[in-house]
């Protein structure tokens, strides 16, 4: 366990959950990211602006991180490119047909305590730890 | 016309405090995802931690909210209406838990990686 590191997992879990928290308060909206950019796909009038601000603001803020404290962080795709393809595919695909994803219903969700999202939450990280232990230690 | 303009510069500093927390808290990397996934190799829990910390804040702050009227900038919640566990919710969610399995990557942070991803390459690149 030499990468677990719980502090900055928590500072950066609470901040995720300040953003999603003011998303709300300011503008009476769920903070899923599937759903954000989901909507960017099928356009309605008036409705696209806050979702490119949102998208935009999380660009903004990851690199402001990357420049000023950490430097370039690692991100360390193991997957191959076959693996990869797929996995887009069936994230982008899931998301959409299951309404949200790991903030959406994982944080957004749980937090109203919507019977849907707690299933939906337990069904994707079930699945994505069987898949991992299957491609990882069976085949 | 103000309170759009109101609702964009919200949703762009809401996403800025999100992404600031999803690099802080090493969940860009896709890696220390499946750390987590992995229950059964060299286990790395560290997105409990994650998911916790943000509950914390997100459980008690959306409780007080919708006890409220309307949200600051807007005349109305915009809130998912349906109640029923339907296919469509338990399919999709298993396709997207064999996907985020395969790769590590859930929409937020590859919607990060996608923007900088050639930026953090080529800075690592140069090591």
């Amino acid at each position: 366990m030499e990468d677990f590191t719980p502090v900055s997992g928590l500072v950066g879990g609470l901040l995720i959950g300040l953003a999603v928290t003011l998303m709300l308060l300011l503008n009476g909206r769920i903070a899923g990211i599937s759903g954000i950019v989901g909507g960017l796909l099928t356009p309605k009038g008036g409705d696209t602006g806050w979702r490119v601000a949102f998208i935009v603001g999380l660009l903004i803020g990851a690199l402001a991180y990357i420049l000023a404290v950490e430097g370039p962080a690692p991100v360390e795709v193991l997957a191959s490119p076959t693996a990869i393809l797929a996995g887009g595919l069936l994230v982008g695909f899931g998301t959409r047909l299951g309404s949200g994803c790991t903030s959406g219903h994982g944080l957004c969700g749980m937090a109203r305590i919507s019977r849907r999202s707690i299933v939906a939450t337990a069904v994707f990280f079930g699945v994505a730890m069987l898949t991992v232990f299957l491609t990882r230690h069976i085949f | 016309m103000a309170s759009v303009a109101g609702r964009t510069l919200a949703a762009l500093g809401c996403g800025l405090v999100f992404g600031l927390g999803l690099t802080v808290s090493g969940m860009m990397n896709p890696a220390k995802v499946i750390g987590f996934l992995d229950v059964a190799g060299d286990w790395d829990p560290t997105l409990v931690f994650v998911m916790g910390g943000a509950l914390l804040v997100t459980l008690p702050g959306y409780r007080a909210i919708l006890k409220g009227r309307r949200p600051v900038l807007a005349n109305s919640f915009s809130l998912p209406t349906k109640k029923s566990l339907d296919a469509p919710l338990i399919l999709g969610s298993a396709l997207f838990g064999v996907g985020w399995g395969l790769v590590g990557f859930c929409p937020g942070p590859a919607v990060a990686a996608l923007g900088l991803g050639s930026l953090r390459y080529s800075g690592s690149s140069e090591q």
